[in-house]
């Protein structure tokens, strides 16, 4: 069976969710080895074992957390070579994008991003421009290197069984290149509420919020979903920018997206127009965004939010 | 002006003309290839040239010996990128144009603006946008730090060379929060749509782009093989393109004080909640 790796930027007891489709994904194309791009204790191991990694990389002494992506690179370059894989799986966040660019440079390899599916030939299912084409791809040199979005892949049930997770295999790096250094880290405020890029439900708002996301949130409790932004929220300061859904900020694609008080940009849109449901209220009957919602509801998001969140957690008892 | 500005920068910023997101945008069939008529400078170059020229000025500007050069690589048409660079304020442009570059994937178009770069030769500073609008992978900003052998300073919502200093600072929006960054030139740098406000060209700075000298390149001129770029070059093919099912008409209904009870209705019938 051939080898996949799959790249964990942080690796934690409990696998996130994106974690666990991207070895889900890879454990169906071959033998699934992770590759550590932090520290990892045993509850880590064990967690990504029960997730699908049957085999371990990692940097010997450690990776320089502080260096901006060229340690990273190292380890994926030193672990593609050490497995002979013939595919890398990595989350299409930022930092899963350039650490499979540069990578490709040194294996002279290919990269597909934004991938949603990956067949048994390694072709890979991507949208583009904005969602408007489907396309089919396939890396034609070398190891192919694909970032997966999330919430692509279904994930199998229940967990397998944690058995003893496999030996770690520890790589010499080695002089690892100019990088840019990491001088602080503000992290973003936990809110608990769940990740937006792999939230099944996304309750976002705009301009017509007026500045209070209370009816926003109070909505998105009720359903258990993230909450989500326009850039024209983001910019007013009424929410932090990593809220912000679209071309310039996070690219989602929930069960469910519900737009409240947001026109329908195309800057938008291109980050959830493939979301599987959509329901849209603005109290602009001419609104662009209703021409892609299931659901349209012309009215005042002040009195359609509160009271869909009442009506849920009435229902819900 | 009066403070201290330190050595002159030599700023090289990359720009790329793109179809205009505001219309619909084809594939052709066959081929799989984006239909180029009615492009566009990519509106996230524009906040790359700001920053370009929000750094030159910091250190004096044009006067001060600073300059700041847009280069692009692409069909003819693309002269029109390097065009409104200049008219934004960027002394110089270079464009690239040869027929076998149609068809480079990241890959293979960092490849070719990683020869150039070096063929020019001097830059103290590269910037780029956060990605292309039409392509949207951001591969080749990284790609390219990689085959410079500089530091990369990527998506970042903030930048600045304090006076009189050769270290860049930044902020950077990661996986993890917000990053402060730094770099010692040359370097590599992108930016967001966070990063500043893009000037306007101006009625004079329309006028002066007409006298602004713009180099052009080709792939022979690079020494670069017609196999090494284009389709032939690129490590990634595309098999087939298929535009997504336009999605059915939805209902829309005009709230009257009930319309929060039918989006629940609406959830459960969909087996949503
Ligand atoms: C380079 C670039 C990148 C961009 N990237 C993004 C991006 O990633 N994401 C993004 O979202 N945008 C992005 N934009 C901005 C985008 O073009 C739009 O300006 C933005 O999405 C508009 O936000 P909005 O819909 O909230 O505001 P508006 O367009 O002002 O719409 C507000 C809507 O709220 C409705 N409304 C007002 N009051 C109420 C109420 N009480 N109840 C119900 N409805 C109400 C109005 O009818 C209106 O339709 C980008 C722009 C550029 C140039």
């Amino acid at each position: 069976m051939s080898n996949i790796l799959v790249y964990i930027h942080a690796p934690d007891g409990t696998p996130t969710k994106g974690q666990r489709e991207l070895l889900a994904l890879a454990a169906r194309l071959g033998e699934a080895s992770a590759v550590l791009g932090g520290p990892a204790d045993a509850a880590a191991l064990s967690g990504l074992a029960s997730a699908g990694a049957t085999g371990f990389y990692a940097a010997a002494g450690g990776l320089d957390a502080t260096g901006l992506i060229a340690p990273a690179v190292s380890l994926l370059e030193a672990a593609v070579r050490a497995s002979g894989a013939t595919a890398v799986l990595l989350p299409n966040t930022v930092e899963g994008r350039e650490i499979a660019a540069r990578a490709a440079v040194r294996l002279d390899a290919g990269v597909i991003t934004d991938a949603i599916d990956v067949d048994a030939e390694l072709t890979v299912t991507k949208p583009v421009l904005a969602g408007s084409y489907t396309v089919k791809a396939q890396v034609t040199r070398g190891p192919a290197l694909i970032t997966l979005k999330a919430n692509s892949v279904e994930l199998p049930e229940a967990a397998a069984a944690a058995g003893a997770a496999a030996p770690v295999h520890e790589l010499e790096l080695g002089e690892t290149g100019p990088a840019a250094r990491i001088t602080a880290t503000a992290e973003h405020a936990a809110t608990g509420r769940p990740e937006l890029s792999e939230a099944r439900f996304v309750v976002a708002g705009g301009r017509g919020v007026d500045g209070d996301f209370g009816p926003v949130e109070d909505l998105a409790d009720a359903l258990g979903a993230a909450v989500g932004a326009s850039r024209a929220a983001t910019d007013a300061g009424w929410i932090d920018h990593s809220a912000q859904v679209g071309q310039t900020g996070t690219t989602v694609s929930p069960q469910l997206y519900i737009s409240a008080g947001i026109s329908g940009a195309i800057q938008q849109k291109a980050g959830m127009q493939t979301a599987k449901t959509i329901i849209a209220v603005n109290k602009d009957p001419d609104a662009p965004v209703f021409e892609i919602a299931d659901l349209g509801i012309v009215g005042d998001l002040a009195q359609v939010l509160p009271q869909a969140a009442a009506e849920i957690r009435r229902r819900k008892g | 002006m009066s403070q201290n500005t330190g050595t002159p920068l030599n700023i090289l910023v990359l720009v790329k003309h793109v179809p205009d997101v505001q219309f619909e945008r084809h594939l052709t069939t066959p081929g799989q290839r984006l239909d180029r008529s009615d492009s566009v400078l990519s509106e996230l170059d524009e906040y790359a040239i700001e920053a370009a020229l929000a750094l030159s000025e910091s250190r004096g500007g044009d006067k001060a010996g600073n300059t700041v050069t847009a280069m692009t690589m692409g069909p003819d048409a693309a002269a029109n990128a390097v065009k409104k660079s200049l008219q934004m304020g960027a002394a110089a442009g270079v464009h690239i144009s040869d027929p076998a570059l149609a068809g480079s994937d990241a890959g293979a178009t960092s490849l070719v603006l990683a020869t150039a770069i070096k063929q020019l030769g001097g830059f103290d500073v590269v910037l780029t946008g956060m990605a292309s609008t039409d392509a949207e992978t951001s591969l080749v900003p990284a790609q390219l730090a990689e085959r410079l052998g500089v530091a990369q300073l990527t998506n970042l919502s903030k930048l600045e060379i304090a006076p009189g200093t050769t270290t860049v600072t930044g902020l950077r929006s990661g996986e993890d929060g917000t990053q402060s960054v730094e770099a010692a030139l040359p370097v590599l740098v992108s930016v967001t749509d966070q990063a500043n406000e893009p000037r306007y060209p101006n009625f004079r700075g329309i006028l002066a782009a007409k006298k602004k000298k713009v180099t052009t390149l080709t792939l022979a001129e690079l020494g670069l093989a017609e196999g090494a770029v284009g389709a032939a070059g690129s490590a990634t093919r595309v098999l087939e393109a298929a535009p997504r099912p336009p999605r059915a008409a939805g209902q829309v209904i005009t709230d009257s004080g009930e319309a929060g009870i039918a989006l629940v209705d609406f959830l459960a019938d969909a087996k949503l909640i």
